[in-house]
């Protein structure tokens, strides 16, 4: 069975406090170069039947994710993949 | 006058705002999320709390309850509704108000007694306040901080529906210090603070938040006498 994955990124205009926080952190691991970090959500769809990619778009778009902050991606992830993953 | 206080799976400050509409002279009657009838009342609250444990964004699923779905349709057509904290959250979601409400910039989660100036008393909800009063009321949240895109943040000012701000003080780093906004009409007003804490002497840091419930008492008032369309304005 295939897979929909939907990720969600806070717009680039958008601060990040949770991003900036786990950057600011990071230097106590002894990690100096990494300039920033931003932190989004990846969900999982698995549909009934065939992946439907319109429909996932529409879920995304009317809940997944609010546009006013934040933009997604969608991609089929097959089972293949996933595996391997 | 019937106000209707909504409460969601999660939701914490209903009994505190059904208490606040008593105090100031309302009927409060308690609204299920399940329940698409909003069972004749004059207006609405939307608590503070954390509806469907804030999972997803906060407000994201509340926006989809069918008691919801009724109030979106009688706000567009005037209802005064109120969104407290959460009940901000939801109207955002639910794009009846602009912009969106995210993570405190400094990550902590603030409980205080806040200050604000009240910017404009032209809402069923302010109409009671005059332009420029400071108030004292507690705010307590953990994504508060308003954002939205420039354009629409000079819209908000320029049509003063900027309704209160944070004064010494900005406890989330909220955009432009903004605590409170309302829609085009009037009717629809969206606050972070709580106003149905400050309601009593012996709970409350002041009484200021009961001015919120008796303005929409006035409002619904006036516009019963006058036959307005909406109650937004004064």
């Amino acid at each position: 069975m295939a897979r929909v994955v939907v990720d969600v990124m806070l717009k680039p205009e958008i601060l990040d406090p949770q991003g900036q926080a786990v950057a600011n952190a990071l230097p106590r691991l002894g990690v100096t170069d990494v300039s920033s970090v931003r932190i989004g959500r990846r969900i999982e769809i698995e549909f009934a039947g065939e992946p439907d990619l319109e429909r996932a778009r529409e879920i995304a778009d009317k809940l997944l994710a609010n546009p006013v902050i934040e933009d997604f991606d969608i991609k089929v992830l097959d089972d293949a993949t996933a595996e391997v993953a | 006058m019937r106000i209707g206080v909504v409460t969601f799976p999660g939701s914490l400050d209903d009994g505190d705002a059904a208490r606040a509409v008593r105090i100031a002279g309302g009927k409060a009657i308690r609204l299920w999320h399940g329940d698409p009838s909003l069972h004749n009342v004059d207006a609405v609250v939307l608590p503070g709390g954390f509806s469907y444990g804030d999972y997803l964004r906060c407000g994201a699923i509340a926006r989809f309850a069918p008691a919801m779905e009724s109030i979106v349709d009688a706000a567009r057509g005037g209802m005064p509704v109120l969104g407290i904290c959460n009940g901000f959250q939801i109207l955002c979601e639910a794009h009846l108000l602009p912009g969106a409400l995210t993570r405190n910039q400094h990550l902590h989660f603030r409980n205080r007694d806040q200050y604000l100036r009240i910017e404009s008393a032209d809402t069923a909800w302010t109409n009671t306040f005059s332009a420029g009063q400071e108030i004292l009321i507690p705010v307590k949240n953990g994504e508060g901080c308003y954002v939205a895109d420039e354009r629409t943040l000079d819209a908000l000012v320029a049509e003063g529906r900027v309704i209160a701000r944070y004064i010494r003080g900005n406890p989330n780093g909220s955009q432009r210090d903004i605590a409170a906004i309302t829609n085009e009409a009037g009717n629809v007003v969206g606050i972070m603070p709580h106003p149905e804490h400050a309601v009593e002497e012996l709970t409350g840091p002041s009484l200021d938040g009961l001015g919120f419930f008796t303005s929409v008492l006035r409002a619904l008032a006036g516009a019963s006498a006058g036959g307005q369309q909406h109650a937004g304005g004064q």
